[in-house]
């Protein structure tokens, strides 16, 4: 189970850093976001992966998965959602502003307006 | 010592925050509620700073649950140290925005996200918990984000959106670095990870969870050769809002990098802080060659924030009680000094409607407050004696010596030397020599703002001349470091 989740982690950050090395906005925003997808991937797997047991410490003992894992990618999953929306409206401004979302293109653009 | 008055400096601007939106609509009522609000937070800081000078380590257990479990906010006397600069900083550029920031911005919740901005930096300062300090570094970036574009002009939107993905990319890596200390130790408490990466079964992963940390902070804080997003977008915001950029969202990064490689990742001294040591050597030499041949007042300045980055970095990476005590005051007399610099350029923007040094002249015939108020805090970036910037690089230089390192003595005598070089250039270009011909601002009057450039340079002037008290404070800062025992004790067993 750990080796397949590690091959979709190294293809989620092969297509994430793909993603952002590309001259549109709105692909590096969807390449950031791949790249936070493997984040948390990788840290639910670092917390190690267990079957069929609830993440709740009973008295009676017995198996339980590592809750703090969880509570991580809950908090960084609320994150990765506000960056994510806010440079969605980011691009769509600067799109409207400059004319463009290439960012190559962006370049030459003077800053007066 | 367990005290609830650990979480004030985060508290304060906080609920400024919630209070200010509720008065969204007011402007007056926002002005004065932060106005008060910055005020006391800067008391308090002193406070906190009197209560910490005598050794003590505060405590703070958030719900009262005990580390390794729950998260503890920790002041000792650097974390003591950074909280009353942020506060002496938040309260001289609120001064400054009031007086200069457009009704638009005033209105598009600039004052909220201000307070917001110093939430996330005083809890990146105060935590105790790495994961914590993931969730106060972004609500820090988050406000950031949006101080950056707030206003919309061209040049912020399309430098704001760069600088977010640097950042979120850096942010990735930061999930992936605390991912891999986990694994390896079962804590994010970083007392606890300080007692338990070392008995990791597998050092070589220690070590390289080091480097992610090292890639990760180095972006935030402009390290050789992370640095290429800061002269860009540090340029494009207003004054008021790069100046506390440039003096506070950096040296969170170097803070952190000094927490860590005095607390949690000293097992391999040897190799991470010689990699230290060489970076920040590094990013003084380049940060200050590149502002010899600029020409813009704010690009230099921009350009000068990684050169003085490099000594902290360089200062931390010799790993001695008094280099790391240099490194800390360095981080001080920055803050000041480089908010004091990127104000003066903000009233010289003002007056001049350019930021192109060739374009001025002869300012200090009209203006001449703001001429002087410039040469000093200049001269104190510099290191002129009696000035703060001296004494800092007195003390790396004497580490220098003590531990045989002449790369050090050399690399902070020269880039010093490069330093006074750039500045006297923006003297000559823009104060000195003939007058020429500005937009006539009639109603503008630049007394009003003045205030804020001379509060800061009275503090590098009084940094410089009590030299000897600052001094006494960073030492006993760095030997808490030196000594993470103590830090250590004190987080997990004070409660027991």
């Amino acid at each position: 189970m750990e080796v397949m989740m590690s091959i979709l982690i190294g293809m989620l950050f092969a297509g994430g850093i793909y993603m952002v090395l590309s001259q549109t906005m709105l692909r590096i925003v969807f390449g950031t976001s791949l790249l936070s997808h493997a984040t948390l991937l990788l840290l639910i797997t670092m917390g190690e992966l267990k079957r069929g047991a609830a993440p709740i410490l009973t008295a009676a003992g017995g198996p339980y998965v590592d809750p703090l894992p969880q509570a991580l990618i809950l908090t960084a999953i609320v994150i990765g959602f506000g960056t994510t929306a806010f440079s969605i409206v980011l691009a769509y401004q600067a799109y409207q502003t400059l004319g463009t979302d290439n960012l190559e293109k962006c370049r030459g653009i003077d800053d007066e307006h | 010592m367990n005290t609830n008055l650990v979480i004030g400096p985060v508290m304060i601007p906080l609920a400024t925050a919630i209070i200010l939106i509720i008065f969204h609509r007011r402007m007056l009522a926002q002005k004065i509620i932060s106005i008060i609000s910055v005020s006391f937070a800067l008391l308090y800081a002193c406070y906190l700073l009197y209560r910490a000078s005598d050794g003590t380590i505060l405590l703070f257990y958030a719900s009262n649950w005990v580390p390794p479990f729950g998260i503890a906010m920790v002041i000792d006397m650097l974390s003591a140290l950074m909280v009353t600069a942020s506060g002496i900083l938040g309260f001289v550029c609120m001064i400054y925005s009031l007086s200069t920031m457009d009704e638009g911005r005033l209105r598009n919740f600039y004052l909220p996200l201000y307070q917001m901005f110093f939430v996330g930096i005083n809890g990146s300062l105060i935590t105790g918990d790495i994961f914590n300090l993931f969730v106060f570094f972004e609500i820090m970036l988050m406000s950031s984000y949006v101080l950056l574009v707030l206003g919309s002009e061209r040049g912020q939107l399309r430098e704001g959106f760069k600088y977010l993905i640097i950042n979120i990319v850096s942010s990735s890596f930061f999930l992936v670095a605390l991912g891999v200390v986990y694994s390896l130790a079962g804590t994010m408490n970083m007392a606890d990870l300080a007692v338990k990466l070392p008995q990791a079964p597998n050092q070589g992963l220690v070590t390289m969870s080091a480097m992610l940390f090292l890639l990760v902070f180095g972006v935030k804080a402009a390290i050789f050769p992370l640095y290429f997003w800061l002269p860009n977008s540090y340029h494009q915001p207003p004054p008021a809002i790069s100046a506390i950029f440039g003096g506070l969202l950096t040296k969170v990064g170097v803070y952190v990098l000094i927490r860590i490689f005095t607390l949690i990742f000293i097992g391999d001294v040897e190799f991470t802080h010689s990699i230290l040591f060489v970076l920040g050597v590094l990013t003084m030499f380049f940060g200050v060659i590149i502002t010899i041949s600029q020409t813009d007042f704010r690009m230099i300045l921009s350009y000068h924030i990684i050169s003085q980055v490099g000594y902290m970095v360089m200062g931390l990476g010799m790993f001695s009680v008094l280099a790391v005590a240099g490194a800390i005051f360095h981080m001080l007399h920055n803050i000041i000094v480089k908010t004091g610099l990127f104000l003066a350029s903000g009233i010289t923007q003002e007056v001049t409607g350019t930021t192109d040094l060739h374009k001025m002249g002869g300012l200090l015939h009209r203006y001449p407050w703001l001429g002087w108020t410039f040469f000093v805090t200049a001269m104190a970036l510099a290191g002129v004696p009696p000035l703060s910037g001296f004494f800092s690089k007195f003390m790396l230089i004497q580490a220098g010596a003590e531990l045989g390192n002449y790369y050090s003595i050399a690399a902070v005598l020269g880039v010093g030397f490069l330093t006074l070089f750039s500045m006297i250039k923006i003297f000559l270009y823009a104060f000195w020599g003939e007058e020429k011909p500005v937009p006539e601002r009639p109603d503008f009057d630049y007394k009003k703002i003045m205030p804020a450039c001379l509060l800061l340079c009275g503090i590098a002037v009084c940094m410089g001349l009590g030299a000897s008290y600052v001094c006494d404070f960073v030492l006993l800062a760095a030997e808490q470091l030196m000594n993470p025992q103590l830090y250590i004790d004190t987080v997990l067993f004070a409660a027991i």
